[in-house]
């Protein structure tokens, strides 16, 4: 651990950022093909009311380590590329402001359950491959074009059974904070369960028994003790942990 | 198990004995009540539990319930702390021969005890 901050650089940055508050951001540095262990570096930062912990590790990045490894693109919570653990909870760093946190340190390490890349970076392949398994997609023989409609029509309540799952932005927030992630390797993960249930729910989709059958496996669906951990940490709503549940459902044969 | 059967049979099989044996259980122990618990525990009177036809089935079913219960409990938490194929493959296999040889070495003793051959 070292506090790398030249007392020179410090003052050009309080002079350029007036701010009356600051913290001590701590970014875990880590690189697997180099380095032994992970090392924290700590840098002062200065911050307003409306500063993400985004912007406070992109103004380290940009004035004082450039070699500081970090993903993102929207920076409003869109796009799910800046997910990292943020004072011990995984969160968007987009999406956090530092005055939220209440907390004189800041500390971001790389997302749990994730093959480390370097830094605060982390591999997305397993995620995206278990989504792609339970084809995230309307399965169906028809199409809108060929049928006798111009389009499938659904009613208010039938949009109202899915809409909420069809919010994930595929950040791998909910698999970070998923605890049998931690301890299965083959897990399909709350983030790929809550899509399965997202399109066995929508009633233009004919690929329940296709999806059911991928899920309900030695380390499927049955793998969920139910934390709700996942729940707890998504950061636009989606309730993983009821879509597990509720498939739980399609598979005892209480739910048709 | 996994590869004879879908994962979803397995926990129906599960939760289903679990809620099975409770039923069992609570009916044991309010067997067990009607008696004194020192009594109850009197070498004559486990015997005599035993002899009971009725008695020795709900015995009987409690040790299969508790057994096909306890054992999946326990090849579903070994699956989760480690995988891989060969593994996995001896945690199943191993837990359901475990399951029958218990099943089998107390449903002798329930026999033998009803039978009055111990």
């Amino acid at each position: 651990m070292a506090a790398i901050f030249p007392v020179s650089s410090q003052e050009k940055h309080e002079k350029t950022k007036p701010s009356a508050k600051s913290i001590t951001l701590r970014i875990s540095k880590f690189n697997p093909g180099k380095d032994h262990a992970p090392t924290f570096l700590e840098f002062p930062v200065s911050y307003e009311k409306w500063t993400t912990v985004l912007d406070a590790i992109l103004e380290v990045k940009n004035y004082h380590d450039h070699s500081i490894g970090v993903r993102y693109s929207c920076r409003q919570a869109m796009c799910g590329s800046c997910g990292m653990i943020i004072n011990g909870k995984p969160k968007l760093a987009c999406f956090t402001k530092i005055s939220e946190l209440n907390s004189n340190v800041v500390t971001v390490e790389p997302m749990n359950n994730f093959p480390l890349i370097r830094d605060l970076v982390v591999g997305f392949e397993r995620m995206f491959s278990t989504h792609k398994r339970i084809k995230p997609y309307i399965v169906r023989e028809d199409s809108e074009i060929s049928s006798g409609t111009k389009e499938f029509l659904q009613s208010p309540e039938d949009v109202e059974k899915y809409i909420q799952f069809a919010g994930c932005i595929k950040c791998g927030l909910c698999n970070s904070a998923c605890p049998t992630m931690a301890t299965d390797s083959t897990f399909i993960g709350p983030q790929a369960l809550a899509q399965a249930y997202r399109y066995i729910a929508d009633n233009r989709d004919q690929g329940k028994d296709k999806r059911l059958r991928i899920i309900d496996e030695r380390h499927g669906i049955w793998g969920c003790h139910f934390a709700g951990s996942c729940s707890q940490v998504c950061p636009k709503g989606v309730d993983p942990a009821m879509g597990i549940q509720l498939l739980r459902g399609y598979l005892l044969g209480y739910k048709k | 198990m996994s590869s004879i059967m879908r994962e979803s049979h397995i926990m129906k099989i599960h939760y289903l004995t679990a809620l099975v044996a409770v039923g069992f259980v609570i009916i044991h122990i309010m067997v067990r009540v009607m008696q004194g618990f020192s009594d109850s525990l009197l070498f004559d009177n486990v015997i005599a539990n035993y002899k009971s036809i009725p008695y020795a089935i709900v015995l009987e079913a409690m040790l299969i319930l508790i057994s096909v219960h306890g054992f999946n409990g326990l090849r579903i938490i070994l699956l989760e702390i480690k995988q891989g194929r060969v593994y996995e493959n001896a945690v199943t296999y191993g837990c359901l021969a475990a399951m029958i040889v218990l099943i089998a070495y107390g449903s002798r003793t329930i026999i033998m005890a009803s039978m009055g051959m111990v």
